[in-house]
This record gives C-alpha cells, structure tokens and sequence, in this order.
C-alpha cells in the first residue's frame, strides 16, 4: 500500500482530477513554475501547461473572483490561497459572492469551485500566519467547508472537493504537511459531510481535527493504560457538518469534550456543545468540555504558542476530568 | 452654466443603419419608462428597499448591448436595470423581481440590484461595489481557455475605480490578456460625493496606462458613439489582443438611490445634461435624415408605455414564494 504524504497526497489529488477533467484548471501565487511555498504542486505546470496551471499577481481578491466567473462559465477552477490568514483579503469574495451566487439568482448557476489554503499553527509563522480559518467562514451558509487530517484525506476529500457542484474551501493543516499516512490505490473520490470514528471506546467522546485529532490520539493512548477508553472523532467536514456520527457516539460514551485549534467563541465547538444540549442532554453524564485557545492568539515565541494551542497534556487532562465526573 | 465637455471620438463613428437605430430608440425608451414606472411605484411602496436608477445613461447599456454577439457574458451593478433590458430581459421579469415574486428573473431572491439572467448573458448585477469585475476577469478566462471566442464585458461606476478589485482586476486582465472590456459609467458622482473629491484625476481612462491597457474617454451619450468605440475594443478582445478600459462619460438625472434628491448639483448641470440626453440625441438624428418624425416618436412612447403597465399588472397578480422556496437555491443537489 502506498505511503505518502499528507503534501504528496494533495498533489496526487489535484493531478488526479486535472488527468480526470480537462476543465479543472489551477492557480495561486507561486504555484505553477514554483510548486507552491509549501511545495504542494511541484510539476503540474510541465504536465498540465501554462495555461491550465498558472501563477497569480498577488491580488487575492481579483484570483479568487475569477474563480468565480470561471465556476459559472464552464470551468472548474482550483484557486490556492497561500496561509488562511489571507482568507480576509478575498472575504467579499468569498463571502458576498462566492456563497451566495447560487441563491441570489434563483439557482441560475453551478458554482463548481475549490479554494485551498494551508491553515494552523505549531510551526512558528506568527500570528498573521497561523490562524485557522474555519470560524471566519462557518456563519456563512453556501460553503462546504473541509479540514482534512490525514493523507488519505487530503487526497480523497481534495478530489471529493473538486468533484463538487458547489463552492468548498479546503484547508489544509501546514503542520501535518510531512506527516505520512498510507493512502490505498483504490481510495478513490472521498465523499464530503462524513465524520470518522478514528478510535473506538466506551468512556467518552472526543471531537476535533487536523492537529487536535492528532493529539487527542496521543492523549487516548496514555489514557488507556489508566482504563479510559477514549473514543475519537475525525469531522474532517465543517460544512456540512456529520452530527450523527457524534450523536450516536455521545449516546454510547455519555461524554463529550471538543478540541479546536481555535478561539473559544463562535466556533464549531460551540456549535457541538449546542448539539449535545439540544438532542444529545438524555444521553450526557457530564457536562460537556471545550479545549481551545480561550482568547489566546497565535504567538510567535515558541513557548507562548504552545500555550496558546491545545497540548497533548491539557487534552489528556480534560478527557480525564471528563470521564471521572458523576 | 455649466459647459458640458463632450470627449471627441477616436474611432470613426458612421450611423448606424435604420434598423439598428430603431431597435436602440425602442430599448432606451422601454429601459426609460421602465424605470420612472419603477420610481413610482417604490414611491408608493409597492417595492420594498431601495433602487438605483440609470435615467439619463440608458445610451451606455444600449450602445454596448447593440455590439454584442450571443455567447458574450455581463456583469453589472446595483444600477443594472439597463443593462438587464438592453441585453433583452423581459420587462416582465424584472418587475416581477422587483416585487420579490416568483416569476421575477431570480424568483425574488434577488431584487433591484441583482439583475440576472444566465440565458442572456447576464452574470449577474452586483450589489458590492467592484465585485463584479473579478468575476467578468473569470468569465474571460473561460471564454480564452475554452476558445469561444466570446468577450466579458464589465460595467461599473466612477467611484468604483478607487476600490482594490478595479485595480488587481485590470491588472490581472492585462497579464492573462483576456478579451473582457471594462465599461466605466462615469456620472461624475460616487452616492454624493461629485468625483473631484475622491479622484485625483479627471480622465478615469488615465488609468488604465499603468496596466497596459488601452483607455479611451468616450461620449456616453451618443448610443451611436458608444456602439463605435465599444467595437473596436469588442474585436481586439475577439482578436486575442486583450482588455480594453473605456470611460463612458454620462449623467444620472435622478438620486442616487431611491431616497435621495440630489443637493450637491451645481445649479444648471442637470439641465445642461439634459439637453444632450441619449434619447433625444438618437431622435433627432433620426428626424434630421428623415427616418422618424414626432407623431411616430410619440407612439414609439406611447408603446412602452403600454408595455410596462402591462407588464406590472400581470406581476401584480403573480405568486409570492412561500416557505418552501426558503431553502432552496443554496447548494446544488446532484
Ligand atoms: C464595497 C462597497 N462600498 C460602499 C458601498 C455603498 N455604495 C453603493 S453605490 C456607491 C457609490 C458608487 O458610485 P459609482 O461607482 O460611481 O457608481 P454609481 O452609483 O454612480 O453608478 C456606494 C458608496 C457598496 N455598495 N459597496
Ligand atoms: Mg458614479
């Protein structure tokens, strides 16, 4: 079975789908001749052309746009949007225009478009290269949203994205670009919306992703050796978002804590702590937990960082406090 | 008094032939009262919100639409009604989305300043000053990438040319030398503010030199005028040449929006505009080489008129969208 990684794995995707679709077309700042400053896209110009894989001016909001135009004239653009923290600079873009060109005209056009971006902390690129970018875009209705974690998902779930007859934005985790991860030759086109269970267990639920479902898993290893069973979720998707699959594990633990790599207000962890209260209260023995970045920012000074996001320690002790609470 | 300068053209501007004059008197006057039916009614509060009307520009949106092929691709603002109608949406349809129904041209889900119809070409009339040019930079890129052969065309005000998606939009159209022709309707006011006060520059084509592109200050007023410069940018996009900026200078008779009555006139200016009003230039021209007189200029009017009262007393009677149109129209199922 191939190993790859989590940046190979994106690149496989975008090739596949380009080989599969010759209206998928590709663009970004310094991705064509370049590859990528995160080296994503290394060789897709030569086998693709300068005219299907080409380098933007630094305009995010003019690229981004035309993607747009494109969308709904017959292509099926990919757009890269460097660091998430750009996301802003495309806002209206995205936000005014992109969402809502479906509904606006009463369901005249498709909007097939894909936006990547490499989102998250960790790795020391300060507070305007850090962020993660979800939260800006969840209170908008019209965006599939999407947080692969792992290789097979960034290749499955970045094919699934460009196969979409809507907008989605990718958001890639630029700390789990070397991890590598099997990535079976049959993976094929993952479907969006879909959370995965990625550990079993009885005692209490634990939802995140990207990097905080990395962690979870360290913290449920040790958590074992002490007799809690952690089971963990993957959402993978934000929007839309897979709700049964964390109902129908807080109906078997009774337990939930949410771990995001982001500020403790207007997130989707609220949102699941919401969910819980609304149709999971029967099945909860504790109150539910949030760990997150409370209003810490993204530091650059490498001990204030790794205070500011979720540790594998504050991780494990919150599952703990969790799981002995009557 | 106000002294009107009245750019000369860089083009040579020969009449255009009866016919052609004919349908472009017929389309200014059905956008004209179009839009005072549409005045009348907000003030009355049959429609809700507010409106953004171009009486006084419709000579811009006609000229262009009068050079355009099918295939070819819009986008507009706020301001859009001439736009939609000069590229042949129904009347019908646009006051029907108007009154937020169901048979409206986006089942009401857009409203005044959302003018849209696919099947025409019309991308959509957007309500975010500029963003409609990124997405007509788009559209070009389909129509290069695929070889259609179609141009995009991009309409926008004065004011528009100090926001960022103007600028990377020309930039990006230059780089990429996609066919898409960026029409300026200068009407020398951004809401309230008169353009002396917000641009340093009174020749908005200036600025297309800094992107390689060519600007041309063309006379908005002259639908024939505007036919003949918008050609030659039509056919060096067609061509493969690339974008063309052009600045059509015109004036908008009534506010800014529905509310307003407009105080920051000089005294004279709205009257000195008036007398170089798109319709009656075409009408005079028209009387003057025997292809017109009055009596049939006023049955011409007459007609429209007709046409829009009909059309609003059939979008009266039209359904309403009901809850289960709520969620529809978001995502694409399938
Ligand atoms: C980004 C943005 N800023 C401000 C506004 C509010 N606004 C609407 S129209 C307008 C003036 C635009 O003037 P101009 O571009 O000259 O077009 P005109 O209305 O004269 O046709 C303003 C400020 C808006 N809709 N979008
Ligand atoms: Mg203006």
């Amino acid at each position: 079975m191939p190993v790859l990684t989590y940046r190979e794995a994106v690149r496989n995707a975008l090739a596949d789908e380009m080989r599969a679709d010759e209206n998928v077309v590709f663009f970004g700042e310094d991705v064509a001749a370049a590859g990528g400053v995160f080296k994503t896209t290394p060789g897709l110009q030569e086998e693709f052309g300068s005219k299907r894989v080409r380098d933007t001016p630094i305009s995010e909001e003019a690229f981004i746009g035309a993607a747009l135009g494109a969308a709904i004239t017959g292509l099926r653009p990919v757009a890269e949007l460097m660091f998430a923290d750009f996301i802003p600079v495309a806002m209206d873009q995205i936000v005014n225009q992109i969402a809502k060109y479906r509904y606006m005209s009463g369901g005249q056009f498709m909007v097939p478009l894909t936006i990547r971006s490499a989102q998250g902390g960790g790795v020391g690129f300060g507070t305007q290269h850090s962020q993660t970018a979800e939260n800006w875009l969840l209170n908008t209705p019209g965006l599939k949203i999407v947080l692969p974690g792992t290789p097979v998902d960034a290749y499955g779930l970045l094919r699934g994205a460009i196969r979409e007859n809507n907008p989605v934005i990718v958001l890639e985790h630029k700390g789990l670009y070397n991890l590598k991860g099997e990535v079976p030759d049959d993976t094929g086109v993952l479907e969006l919306g879909k959370a995965k269970v990625v550990r079993a267990g009885r005692h209490v639920t634990v939802v995140g992703a990207q990097l905080m479902v990395h962690r979870a898993l360290e913290a449920a290893e040790t958590l074992a050796k002490d007799g809690i069973e952690v089971e963990v979720i993957d959402l993978r998707t934000l929007a839309p978002l897979d709700t049964a699959t964390v109902l129908e594990s807080i109906k078997k633990t009774g337990r939930l804590v949410v771990v995001e790599e982001a500020p403790h207000t207007s997130s989707w962890g609220g949102d699941l702590a919401s969910l819980a209260a609304d149709e999971g209260i029967y099945y909860l023995d504790a109150p539910v937990k949030r760990v997150n970045m409370g209003r810490a920012m993204f530091a650059y000074s490498e001990p204030l960082e790794t205070l500011a996001i979720p540790s594998v320690e504050r991780i494990t002790a919150a599952i703990r406090e969790t799981a002995y609470t009557q | 008094m106000v002294v009107i300068n009245i750019p000369q053209p860089t083009v040579s501007v020969t009449p255009l032939d009866v016919d052609t004059r004919m349908t472009a008197l017929r389309k200014m006057l059905e956008i004209r009262l179009t839009e005072e039916k549409i005045q009348e009614m907000f003030l009355a509060n049959l429609i809700r919100g507010t409106t953004h009307l171009c009486i006084g520009q419709e000579g811009v949106s006609t000229g262009v639409a009068s050079a355009l092929r099918k295939g070819d691709t819009v986008t507009c603002t706020y301001r859009g009604h001439g736009h939609a109608l000069a590229l042949g949406m129904s009347v019908k349809a646009m006051i029907a989305e108007m009154m937020g129904k169901t048979s409206g041209c986006c089942k009401g889900k857009g409203g005044s300043m959302h003018m849209t119809d696919a099947s025409i070409g019309l991308l959509g009339a957007n309500a975010i000053v500029g963003a409609q040019l990124p997405i007509a930079v788009g559209a070009a890129l389909t129509a290069s990438m695929k070889n259609t052969g179609a141009i995009s065309v991009t309409f926008f005000g004065d004011a528009a040319t100090n926001i960022g998606a103007f600028h990377e939009s020309l930039n990006l159209a230059s780089v990429w030398k996609l066919p898409v022709i960026f029409v300026c309707e200068n009407n020398r006011y951004g809401e309230y503010s008169p353009q002396h006060w917000t641009t340093p520059v009174e020749n908005l084509s200036v600025r297309a030199a800094s992107y390689n592109i060519p600007g041309v200050t063309v006379d908005g007023q002259d639908v024939e005028t505007v036919h003949a410069e918008f050609k030659v940018a039509a056919e060096r996009a067609r061509a493969g040449e690339g974008p063309t900026f052009l600045e059509m200078k015109t004036y908008r008779y009534l506010g800014h929006s529905r509310t307003d009555t407009g105080p920051y006139r000089p005294p004279g200016e709205l009257d000195a505009w008036k007398e170089r009003d798109p319709i009656l230039l075409l009408k005079v021209k028209m009387i003057a080489d025997g292809q017109l007189d009055e009596v049939e200029f006023g049955e011409l009017r007459d007609a429209a008129e007709r046409h829009v009262a009909e059309a609003v007393e059939w979008a009266k009677q039209e359904p309403y969208p009901t809850e289960a149109d709520l969620l529809t129209d978001i995502f694409y199922e399938g």
